[in-house]
């Protein structure tokens, strides 16, 4: 075996968990959050929501099951959430250095070094997230022996939106309807949902004024950070409101209708990221589990008169969703288009296209 | 909740422990009455097994010690008149009986509404063909099958599919009567052995090779679901998932696989309709994703025991709440108690099931593994590494082995078949030939289990090298020891690995190096909690287990002093079994009542003791030495007791008191001044009991001097057993060879010990609880066989029935000497054997025995609390009431699972076979057989009987019950010796020919192959048992056949003249409490 650095994991509050690295030998630092999901690392580490995050996984054995191959068809991945690695470094107990799985053509490690993103095993994630969850989420560094130290980095100081929205206007499919899709770090199985129910997805980049084109729907991505960074977004959705074209948000996309429409939004102690968040639609007896990575959150007291909340998330009570009292506006904190976790809430996407 | 007019609810149990039917159900129903009980709603339960937790006092209202049967259900209907039912807590047994009743119209007669799951919809899942139907509505793949209902259909349907072929009973408990057939022929020999238990059987494709997936999924009657967790087998489809080691979560599954079959074991469960909870089976292609369901069980099962104890989530708790009507989004989790109880568990841990075994107790048992299920009990470790899971798991076990190497070494003469063709050695198998040079992709080839598995225990393997490269522990290096005990190495593997034989000097003293070393360089292991979420919400959950992936506890250990750990008994197995799991759950009460932190080590997924809400702290973790020193290291208790668990814990006594533990209860150097067989029959000798002659010996011509003292015949007894049996009864010289040729070694450092025998004498058991030496209360019992049938397989009867006054007295007698002189505080047994007023001391047991629950039951004294009581020092008064104040018998008898093993020879001898029991209570002993034999499987016959009734004194024995047989009109069959016996007696009887005069006819076997017998009586002639004789054959056929077989001439008398005397519509349909 190849001769293994030793690393630690420093936060914020000077904790310091000790191990070994079995990625990209270059110290990082960055937000650091930790997600109770038990599969799906190559989805998680491509989500452009986890940009400029350090992931810790409870989920204690991590890499058993390799890298599936980068492919592409029509300009989207086939198996990532996106072109690369957002993740600026990942921390699990116990790395697996043997894979095994009919799709796999490298091991966790090797796509680490690949992207330049560092991996720390051996640390007790049990330990860290309980200090995650007790004192909030935490700016926090990976430091590797022998590879210098760095600055304490705070991504929510910055734009991360700008870091992954795309750059110019891409078309997908040739369906009857068109959707517009406001690329604020979108997975690619978002677009893959939507393309698989006969549309058109036009993707513009978070800062594009989408009013000034002719579309059946609108869609507000995912992404990453403080939505306050995207005050120009909202103030297109604003505009967008005005109408009476279908809007249908997943995550920021959540976060931005609501602040179109009026509300505010806070940051989570430590944010949902998990496959098993359980949301109930307000009003029904309707439940379901859902794939969740979020750290911000929208402020169900805030929300305008002409907006109600759509799902509540029953474990804190938070708000999982919201939709316009009389127009066909909605939107859903979680991701119903799953990649990784459960699909439970594909049928949000069937709801979207009927309204077209 | 919409079934608000639901105030009185009848829960089926499952009976008696058998193979494929255990522990489990005892967990399901116990929290499915808790959850009704929270409701306040009036229960009454049918369960004839009277050692589980669920036929307490207070746990159900009414307890019916009675058959799972529709007849006798129907009948407490009747009488108690309950408004619901829940069919899904007893296994297959209660399930099975259900759709019965179902069909019947009973439910509809009584107005009885079946709660969760409709009828229907278990009748979509269990009848095979409806299943494929059901799934083919919506699009999802089965496994392509034919049902068939000749041998003839069945190959034909066999030949389409084309070999390798799976055939399956329908309706059947874990697998019976299922097989793998590679051709014609062996498709015929399996087709009609199946269609004898099975009207219907399935003739389908065989996948193997594939994956094994489980899924656990619960949906609500608001059409909510969750998936709570899944398994994935090690090995692949196949082998049983039963005798399958099995990890949650999946561990070779990408989020698509995972999500995959997750999506459509919610689709299965909307279009069933199940209210509830389901297991989905999958097989699932390694090389596509490619799936076949492979069944779905609406009901609790073993998986879902499993489930609930791999993930906190109490499935058969939340089953029973949405029956009564509750959405998911009602319930809390049990957990955390504060998020909801719809949500799908996070795991930050990996559990690893292994099955236990115990195919060596039965003779001429084929060892294969397959689609069959045979395992006796099951194991679940938690650890954060698969490493650490699995080497947990070998260990506890509990066959000698101390993880996945630094065993001993296992004689295997064909490594690749052994791979092939696996048996219950096979993880030890893929260790050796590892350590031979295989390569993982060559074990994969030759086992087919997945390589990231394969690879992992490879990683143990190159651990356990490099610690094999040094000589002294000292110069293993610190970070080598660190890798190894997060691999979960035992101090002993690293002890042996590194000293290799000098180990055997004075193993104890090297494994307290190892720890002393590891505890210096500060490598300890830390306690964490399972809290449903892994972390993400604070949890105040008290179940833990120990892990040295980490490096801080969950736990605050400042209060010292506080706790009173009880130890519990371990996998189920056959000898330990539920009565233990109820012996520790009284200690455990008794201790939270008395006001100390009880805390429990555990790590049986079947049992009631692993209950979270049993104790104030759970370990579920190992019973070794090294474990429970962690613990206790930790918890620094007041105490532990060891006495109520069996003989594991009784086990570690000497080793805990050398480590100053204090062990509550009788002293451990008084455990070992009983169970040192010289220590303890010197100190009989001196206090002037006899017992039967015995000696120790290292050689055939000493055993021969011995014998001539004694004579003929002796029960043997090797301290090295090779193959079969670990003792044995000889009855003649030849039989001695070949017994000690054969089985077993005799040399100077493996001594044999034997016996006299004494035939025809009477076995009496006494359980009894003492303080300080004196005895406060007893209950003596009497087994209904002679001694020689080993007392776990004995039908006994409390009070007995037919011992002298004298004989109890002087009974009563001995015990208090022994006592006294051992100086017991708490619980123990001691076995007698009694000839005319002779009274011999047999064994002595300084612990609970498998008694206890019954004879605490049927005299409802709890000889448990009382133990506990005296162990912890409180005041106790001496019970009032004793045996002699019944007016009503208990029997207990024995559950044999036979027809899952093929090939065994089902007689019983001084090695014990059952794998479980019933009490049942009934006016007079013959209700009470009645009772309880129907209750292990046994059914009246109706017409036809076959008998061999074995040597003459046995014939003689037999002559009165076979006159009630003749008097009561049944047609005798009868084999040519006893055939003439009874001729001579006057007895009208049909003469048929044993298999070896196969040129003549009417032969005994076409009897049974035809079914025209409804009871085989089938003595064995000698006491040993001819692996191949006639008797064998016809004995093994009955099991086949499915037809009852009775092998012991006591046995057979007491149960022909109970059904001769009592009609079964006579029987009394009467609760626990209505016997005063």
């Amino acid at each position: 075996m190849q001769d293994i650095k030793k690393a630690s994991i420093v936060l914020d509050d000077g904790t310091v968990f000790h191990g070994k690295s079995f990625g990209y030998e270059a110290s990082v630092s960055g937000e650091v959050v930790f997600s109770t999901a038990m599969t799906g690392y190559p989805e998680s580490l491509t989500d452009p929501s986890y940009s400029g995050q350090i992931l810790v996984s409870t989920y204690p054995m991590i890499g058993n099951y390799g890298v599936p191959r980068r492919a592409e068809k029509d300009g989207l991945s086939e198996s990532y959430e996106s072109e690369k690695i957002h993740v600026s470094g990942m921390v699990v107990c116990d790395y697996s250095y043997k894979y095994s799985h009919r799709t796999a053509v490298k091991s966790l490690a090797d796509w680490l070094k690949e992207e330049h993103v560092a991996g720390i095993y051996g640390i007790d994630t049990r330990q860290l997230t309980k200090i995650l969850r007790e004192r909030g989420s935490m700016l926090g560094k990976i430091i590797i022996d022998g590879c210098g130290d760095v600055e304490m980095n705070d991504p929510n100081k910055r734009n991360l939106v700008e870091d992954v929205s795309c750059r110019e206007v891409i078309t997908y499919g040739n369906g009857g309807k068109k959707v517009v899709l406001v690329d604020c770090g979108v997975k690619h199985n978002i677009i893959r949902c939507l393309l698989k129910r006969g549309v058109t997805v036009v993707r513009v980049p978070w800062n594009y004024d989408f009013n000034t084109l002719d579309y059946d729907g609108l869609f507000l991505s995912n992404g990453p950070g403080d939505p306050d960074f995207c005050a120009v977004t909202v103030e297109n959705i604003r505009k967008a409101l005005g109408g009476d074209k279908p809007v249908f948000g997943i995550c920021l996309g959540n976060q931005l209708l609501a602040k179109a429409g009026g509300a505010k939004t806070f940051k989570l102690k430590y944010g949902h990221r998990s496959h098993n968040q359980p949301v109930r639609q307000v009003g029904t007896d309707r439940c379901i589990i859902t794939s969740q990575n979020h750290g911000f959150a929208v402020d169900n007291n805030t929300l305008g008169s002409d907006w109600e909340p759509l799902f509540i998330n029953m474990n804190d009570g938070t708000n999982e969703g919201i939709r316009h009292k009389s127009k066909p506006y909605f939107s859903a904190q979680f991701h119903p288009e799953a990649d990784g976790g459960p699909t439970d809430a594909e049928y949000l996407f069937d709801d979207f296209i009927k309204l077209l | 909740m919409e079934q608000k007019e639901i105030k009185k609810v009848l829960l089926l149990g499952s009976g008696a422990l058998k193979i494929g039917e255990a522990g489990e159900f005892d967990y399901s129903g116990s929290q499915a009455l808790k959850a009704l009980k929270e409701e306040n709603i009036e229960t009454v339960l049918i369960n004839p097994n009277i050692a589980t937790v669920q036929t307490s006092e207070g746990v159900a209202d009414r307890i019916y010690f009675l058959p799972v049967t529709p007849f006798f259900v129907e009948k407490v209907i009747r009488k108690e008149r309950p408004d619901g039912i829940l069919l899904s807590f007893g296994g297959q047994t209660a399930l099975n009986c259900g759709v019965k009743l179902y069909e019947q119209g009973v439910f509809e007669k009584y107005n009885v509404k079946v709660l969760g799951t409709p009828v229907r919809a278990i009748m979509d899942t269990e009848d095979r063909e409806l299943f494929v139907k059901k799934l083919d509505e919506i699009g999802v793949k089965t496994i392509k099958s034919e049902a068939v209902e000749t041998v003839e259909d069945a190959i034909r349907a066999a030949e389409e599919v084309g070999y390798p072929v799976i055939i399956r009973a329908a309706y059947a408990l874990g697998g019976l009567g299922s097989g793998f057939c590679d051709d014609r022929e062996q498709l015929v020999q399996r087709a009609e052995k199946a269609l004898s238990f099975s009207p219907q059987i399935l003739v389908e494709k065989s996948l193997k090779g594939w994956k094994e997936i489980e899924y656990e999924v619960v949906r609500d009657r608001y059409d909510n679901c969750i998936t709570v967790c899944n398994m994935e087998n090690f090995d692949p489809l196949g082998i049983h998932t039963g005798e399958s080691i099995v990890v949650a979560p999946s561990q070779t599954l990408s989020n698509e696989d995972y999500h995959l079959l997750r999506e459509l074991a919610i689709k299965i469960i909307r279009h069933i309709g199940i209210v509830g909870e389901c297991n989905v089976q999958y097989a699932y292609d390694p090389d596509s994703n490619d799936y076949r369901v492979i069944e779905v069980n609406a009901r609790l099962s073993r998986s879902s025991a499993l489930a609930s104890k791999a993930t906190g989530y109490p499935l058969a708790f939340v089953a029973a709440k949405l029956g009564l009507g509750y959405g998911l989004f009602e319930l809390k989790n049990s957990v955390t108690k504060e998020t909801s109880a719809f949500f799908e568990p996070a795991l930050d841990y990996i559990v690893c099931k292994i099955p236990r075994w115990d195919l060596g107790k039965f003779h001429g048992v084929d060892k294969v593994l397959g689609s069959s299920m045979k395992s006796v009990g099951e194991v679940m470790s938690i650890g954060r590494t698969f490493e650490e899971a699995i080497q947990k798991g070998l260990r506890m076990i509990g066959q000698g082995m101390h993880g996945f190497v630094e065993n001993k070494e296992l004689i295997i003469p064909d490594v690749d078949k052994a791979l092939h063709e696996p048996t219950d050695k096979r993880i030890f198998v893929i260790s050796k030939a590892m350590r031979q040079g295989y390569t993982v992709e060559r074990i994969h080839e030759l086992t087919m289990i997945d390589n990231w598995f394969l690879e992992r225990l490879r990683g143990i393997l190159d651990t356990a090298e490099e610690i094999e490269t040094y000589s002294r522990l000292e110069d293993v290096p610190e970070d080598l020891m660190r890798t190894a005990k997060e691999q979960g190495f035992s101090d002993f593997q690293i002890a042996r690995a590194v000293l290799k034989k000098a180990m055997n000097d004075d193993p104890d003293r090297m494994v307290l190096e190892v720890r002393a070393l590891r505890k210096k360089y500060g490598i300890v292991p830390y306690v964490k909690q399972i809290d449903t979420l892994a972390a993400e919400y604070p949890a105040q959950t008290n179940y833990l287990y120990l892990t040295y992936n980490a490096v801080a506890h969950d736990l605050d250990y400042n209060d010292k002093g506080r706790s009173v750990v009880v130890l519990g008994s371990g996998a189920y197995r056959i000898g330990s079994s539920v009565e233990f799991d109820w012996c520790s759950v009284n200690a455990l009460t008794t201790v939270r009542k008395s006001g100390w932190r009880s805390v429990m080590i555990n790590y049986n997924p079947e049992t009631v003791s692993t209950d979270y809400d049993m104790c104030d702290r759970l370990y579920f973790d190992e019973l070794t030495f090294e474990r429970v020193m962690d613990i206790l290291d930790l918890e620094c208790p007041h105490g532990v007791i060891l006495s109520t668990g069996g003989q594991i814990p009784q086990n570690l006594a000497t080793r805990l008191d050398e480590q100053h533990v204090n062990v509550l209860g009788t002293q451990p150097k008084d455990v070992d001044n009983a169970e040192d067989r010289h220590k303890f029959s010197s100190m009989l000798d001196e206090l002037g009991i006899d017992q039967p002659r015995w000696r120790e010996m290292t050689s055939l011509n000493d055993i021969y001097g011995f014998v001539d003292e004694v004579g003929y015949p002796v029960l043997v007894r090797p301290s090295y057993v090779l193959s079969g049996a670990a003792m044995n009864v000889c009855s003649n010289n030849h039989e001695l060879e070949q017994f000690l040729k054969l089985a077993a070694e005799v040399s100077q450092k493996h001594p044999v010990v034997v016996s006299e025998f004494i035939q025809e004498a009477k076995e009496i058991e006494m359980d009894a609880v003492a303080k300080n030496g004196e005895i406060l209360i007893y209950a003596i019992s009497e087994h209904i066989e002679f001694a020689g049938v080993h007392s776990g397989d004995a039908t006994i009867q409390f009070p007995p029935q037919k011992l002298y006054v004298e004989t109890m007295r002087r009974i009563k007698k001995i015990a208090g000497k022994i006592a006294e002189a051992l100086h017991i505080s708490g619980p123990f047994n001691i076995q007698f054997l009694a000839k005319d007023n002779d009274i011999k001391v047999i064994e002595c047991n300084l612990r609970a025995s498998r008694s206890f629950p019954f004879v605490s039951k049927v005299l409802k004294i709890n000889f448990i609390e009382l133990a506990a009581k005296v162990m912890l020092g409180l005041p106790v008064e001496k019970p009032s009431k004793n045996e002699f104040d019944l007016d009503y018998v208990g029997v207990k008898a024995s559950q044999f699972s036979f027809s899952r093993l093929q090939k065994a020879d089902p007689v019983l001898g001084v090695d014990m076979v059952s794998t479980g029991e019933v009490g049942c209570i009934g006016d007079d002993t013959y209700e009470a057989v009645l009772k309880s034999m129907l209750s292990v499987g046994y059914t009246i016959p109706e017409k036809n009987i076959l008998l061999s009734t074995g040597n003459a004194k046995q014939k003689v024995d037999m002559l009165d019950a076979i006159r009630c047989l003749y008097e009561h009109g049944y047609n005798l069959y009868a084999t040519p010796g006893t055939h003439s016996f009874l001729t001579d007696n006057g007895i009208p009887a049909i003469k048929v020919y044993w298999p070896s005069e196969s040129d003549k006819s009417p032969q005994a076997l076409e009897l049974i192959h035809e079914k025209k017998v409804d009871l085989v009586v089938n003595f064995p002639k000698s006491l040993t048992q001819g692996e191949l004789a006639n008797g064998y054959k016809i004995r093994r056929a009955a099991i086949d056949f499915n037809i009852p077989l009775v092998t012991n001439a006591r046995l057979a008398s007491t149960f022909i003249k109970a059904f001769c005397n009592i009609k079964v519509d006579d029987i009394q349909i009467k609760s626990w409490d209505e016997y005063k």
